[in-house]
């Protein structure tokens, strides 16, 4: 690594170098300290159209290289310096084309003085007169009425927006007696998830990139569940499932804990990897710490006679961002 | 102001080139049960004060140890988590353990006896685990707090720990037990062929990643790669601009 910096700086060094010498002057032009800034020197020479030349072959070629490299997976660190080394042929190829081949001229546009009085007092006398068409009274009105008209043009969708709220955002793929399924649609048995543990699971035959499918399903020790009263039969055996998409900024709330030893430990919770929201599972997913402004949607689960994990209904809530259900909580 | 400017591409260099390198900080050194071999001798002397007499735990200070399982004690002993000062504390790994494999030994064989039960010392084998299921797999149930590089994360109350030196072994113990906060997953939820296949990954890939590119940059994610190629690339082409430039004057 320290080998390749000093390199890099080496390379500066004599790109430096370069750059002073292509910058000189010609012998025959040094020395004029007469000229006129606008005259036009052309300070094109053989040599700097050869080394023009020579860098842009470079970079096609470098370029070319690294077409072909990429196509056999070469090392990356190879592909990298063609590519590297060929941008800086074509970089060093501008700067030798605008150092010593474009013309270098200072040239001075003269233009007229700006404005012309007459235009501009038959402006002034047009904007003086225009303000006595209005009343004081009649401004004061229209301006009022504007406002007025505005104000109710503004209050007209929310207004048509109160009382009960489309449930099309609620949809999802939840229903009672959808099994719940692995990643690779196997069904989740209630034997499956210990105490403790965690899984994520998909609805069986629903689409599992909708954003209302996939949930989190943890196994606490059931005495010590605290869910409201209509919840009670939605956690058989302390299984419970949440929606896995966080009703904050929607990340996939990835992160389960669970204490060996709660004593001197945390409750079990389900954490947001992006803000840190907390949901404390045994009470509904409520929000402990951290912005999300409501719980997770849970979802009822019921164990069918197989001991497969089955939903016991739709989930309880919107699934995603906060905006999108804060009205029902 | 050439050597002024060489003197300042020389510290980038040299600060670039030191980056990073984490400090490894000393675990204290602690004598507590040097020189004892006896498991009920060891008990006494290092873990009784929180654990109470006969290993029954001290309500809000320590859990009971009987019944627990080998995988459990050998966990928390093996990488220097226990025996601890102080109680309240989650210590990070620190090696060299408390206690030598003898001493652990005869610990794990006094406790398991006093009330059997518990996960057995799994037997991990890495080399029969299937790497690809392994990545999987430690996406699925490991990456959410230890990340997919396995460099650790934080939660709002714990640090989940890097995973850059542990051993398969320990590997196996954690996915059993669960220690503190971490989430346990017994044979239903991941067999014997999952944890050789997860403890594959960790060691042959998370903690040995391929870096093709030449340097890992601390294997941390796109945020600290993106700093490095911004400074980097943005501080040659600032001097490059210099050198090209011309001053304007006047």
């Amino acid at each position: 690594m320290r080998r390749l910096l000093w390199r890099v700086l080496e390379l500066l060094a004599i790109l430096r170098g370069v750059v002073r010498a292509a910058r000189e002057p010609p012998a025959d032009e040094r020395d004029d300290d007469g000229i006129d800034p606008s005259c036009r020197v052309t300070p094109s020479s053989p040599g700097a159209e050869r080394a023009l030349a020579v860098l842009l072959v470079l970079a096609g070629l470098g370029l070319a290289a690294f077409g072909v490299l990429i196509a056999v997976d070469a090392d990356p660190r190879l592909l990298g310096a063609v590519l590297g080394g060929g941008l800086a042929c074509l970089a060093a190829a501008l700067i030798v084309a605008g150092l010593r081949i474009v013309p270098q001229e200072v040239a001075v546009e003269e233009r007229p003085p700006l404005g012309d009085e007459r235009a501009r007092a038959a402006a002034l006398e047009q904007l003086r007169g225009g303000t006595e068409g209005v009343s004081r009274r009649r401004l004061i009105v229209g301006a009022a009425g504007a406002a007025g008209t505005g104000l109710a043009a503004a209050a007209v969708l929310p207004i048509t927006a109160l009382g009960p709220g489309a449930h099309v955002l609620d949809e999802s793929p939840w229903r009672a007696g959808v099994a719940l399924v692995d990643e690779d649609g196997q069904p989740i048995g209630a034997d499956a998830v210990p105490v403790g543990s965690f899984a994520t699971a998909f609805p069986a035959g629903a689409d599992r990139r909708e954003l209302g499918s996939p949930v989190v399903v943890v196994h606490v020790d059931p005495r010590t569940l605290d869910l409201p009263a209509e919840r009670r039969t939605w956690a058989p055996e302390g299984l419970l499932a949440f929606s896995k998409i966080c009703t904050h900024a929607g990340c996939a709330v990835s992160l389960f804990r669970y204490p060996l030893y709660e004593p001197t430990s945390d409750a079990p919770a389900l954490v947001c990897p992006c803000h840190y929201s907390t949901f404390d599972v045994r009470r509904a997913a409520k929000v402990t710490l951290g912005p999300a402004g409501r719980p997770l949607p849970q979802l009822p689960l019921r164990i069918d006679a197989r001991r497969r994990l089955v939903a016991g209904g739709p989930l309880s809530g919107s699934v995603g961002p906060a905006w999108w259900g804060t009205q029902r909580g | 102001m050439t050597r002024r400017r060489a003197l300042a591409l020389a510290v980038c260099a040299a600060v670039v080139c030191g980056w990073p390198a984490p400090s490894r900080a000393q675990s204290p050194q602690r004598h507590v049960g040097a020189g004892r071999t006896s498991g009920p001798a060891l008990y006494d002397d290092g873990c009784v004060s929180c654990h109470g007499p006969d290993a029954r735990g001290v309500p809000g200070r320590a859990p009971s140890l009987r019944g627990v399982g080998a995988a459990a004690l050998d966990f928390y002993l093996a990488t220097g988590r226990m025996p601890l000062a102080d109680a309240t504390i989650e210590p990070p790994r620190s090696q060299p353990p408390v206690y030598g494999a003898a001493q652990r030994h005869a610990l794990i064989a006094y406790l398991t006896q006093l009330q059997p039960g518990g996960d057995p010392i799994p037997a991990v084998r890495p080399q029969l685990g299937d790497l690809a299921r392994g990545r999987r797999l430690f996406a699925d149930s490991c990456s959410g707090c230890h990340q997919i590089v396995a460099k650790g994360g934080v939660d709002p109350v714990i640090v989940a720990p890097a995973l850059d030196e542990v051993t398969p072994l320990e590997i196996g113990e954690a996915i059993r037990v669960g220690p503190y906060l971490m989430p346990r997953f017994d044979e239903r939820r991941l067999d014997a062929h999952d944890v050789d296949s997860i403890a594959r990954y960790i060691t042959e890939v998370a903690q040995h990643p391929p870096d093709r590119g030449g340097w890992g940059i601390g294997n941390v994610g796109p945020i600290p790669e993106g700093l490095v190629v911004w400074l980097l690339a943005g501080g040659v082409l600032i001097v490059v601009a210099r050198i090209i430039g011309r001053r304007a004057t006047g």
